[in-house]
């Protein structure tokens, strides 16, 4: 397996991409994992659920707009360089 | 032309002359070495060993330097390239610490060749606990349980030579090989590093790992493959699968027998001996109010009997 750095930083480009696309209310709270579902437990064991939903919902929100122009620019380098 | 690069270097190693003076009282700071001089070319504003080096240098300065604008030329760069040096050190030090990065390469030599021995054979180390001062933990040179980034950052470069080694025996090197195998290697030590980050947080385990232990934790398996790859060279492929075994369960024990003390919490009630390392920035935050909590608590207790 011949890894390169540039392949390790498209596949993290396409994961955040794949957890970015996952929509609020079609899908996330149709299969019990909305934001708005969480238990708010206030115990010192979370979960593994509670940290997933909130892990997903931070990286949507942070990484929105960011992956806007990481994805621009991805796309321009494959098309100029292949 | 020489000139330039004295001068940079003269200058990157007077300002390397300035230790931080946290941690200088855990570790001495050894990289800063007395400012050699070099064709005594300095920057007028650096009084570190000017005058002394002005009377030496004074005939071969005179001969170098007659003509001003060259002389202004020079101190200009040299002002620039200090500015450049300053914002980058400024730049790294707001992603991470470099102190904390300090103290993962203060070794010797007999901490080396002692952790060495108990990464191949960790079956009689007695005492795996990570001793602490007074609330920091101690640097490697006095505590052999302490993980460093000297043996992972030297195995694996070890490593690298070694598999292109072994492939020129083979017959089938060539210098993008090399590249291409320190690149994989690279690959697969980040994503193992951002593996582990996140198990560590979706099982919430709240432990006192840092991102640089994990890096030295997951680099002290280079001195197994190191051993494997040499034994497959010299014994063939039996010896290959002996010392793969072999480094394999040891390599197993010490991971597991090291990070059983940092990862479950210690039941201590008091906290006085189950709080382990912490960031930098966390440390400074939490100590004093931990310290401060901890005395409130006990006069709390007292006065309840």
């Amino acid at each position: 397996m011949a890894f390169t750095l540039y392949s390790l930083i498209q596949a993290a480009i396409l994961c955040v991409n794949a957890v970015a696309v996952l929509h609020e209310e079609r899908f996330l709270s149709k299969i019990g994992w909305g934001a708005d579902q969480g238990v708010g437990g206030f115990g010192d064991e979370p979960g593994i659920k509670t940290q997933m939903m909130n892990l997903i919902r931070s990286v949507r929100t942070v990484m929105r707009v960011p992956l806007i122009g990481v994805n621009t620019v991805c796309i321009v380098l494959l098309l100029l360089f292949g | 032309m020489d000139l330039p690069h004295h001068g940079y270097r003269s200058t990157k190693q007077r300002s390397r002359g300035g230790p931080p003076s946290s941690d200088s009282v855990l570790f001495d700071d050894t990289s800063s070495t007395a400012p050699m001089n070099s064709q005594g070319y300095y920057t007028p504003g650096y009084s570190m060993g000017g005058p002394s080096t002005d009377m030496q240098g004074g005939p071969a300065m005179n001969n170098m330097f007659t003509d001003p604008m060259a002389n202004a030329a020079m101190m200009y760069g040299s002002s620039l390239a200090n500015q450049g040096k300053d914002m980058v050190n400024k730049e790294i030090s707001r992603f991470m610490s470099v102190n904390k990065l300090k103290y993962f390469f203060a070794v010797d030599t007999k901490y080396v060749i002692k952790k060495l021995m108990i990464l191949m054979f960790p079956y009689t180390h007695q005492d795996w606990e990570v001793r602490y001062h007074r609330d920091s933990p101690l640097t490697p040179r006095q505590d052999v349980n302490a993980p460093d980034l000297y043996i992972p950052t030297m195995a694996f470069i070890t490593y690298i030579l070694l598999a292109g080694m072994a492939l020129g025996i083979q017959k089938r090197f060539s210098p993008e090989v090399l590249g291409l195998c320190a690149s994989t290697a690279l690959v697969w030590i980040i994503i193992e590093v951002l593996v582990m980050l996140l198990s560590l947080y979706l099982l919430t385990v709240h432990s006192d790992l840092s991102t640089f232990d994990l890096v030295a934790y997951s680099g002290y398996k280079y001195v197994g493959m190191i051993f494997t790859v040499l034994s497959g060279l010299l014994f063939g492929s039996d010896g290959y699968y002996v010392a793969l075994a072999w480094s394999s369960c040891a390599l197993m024990f010490f991971i597991v027998r090291s990070l059983k003390m940092k990862i479950i919490p210690s039941t201590d009630s008091m906290g006085t001996g189950g709080r382990g390392r912490e960031t930098d920035r966390q440390t400074d935050r939490y100590r004093e109010a931990d310290r401060y909590r901890e005395t409130e608590r006990d006069t709390e207790t007292h006065t309840a009997y």
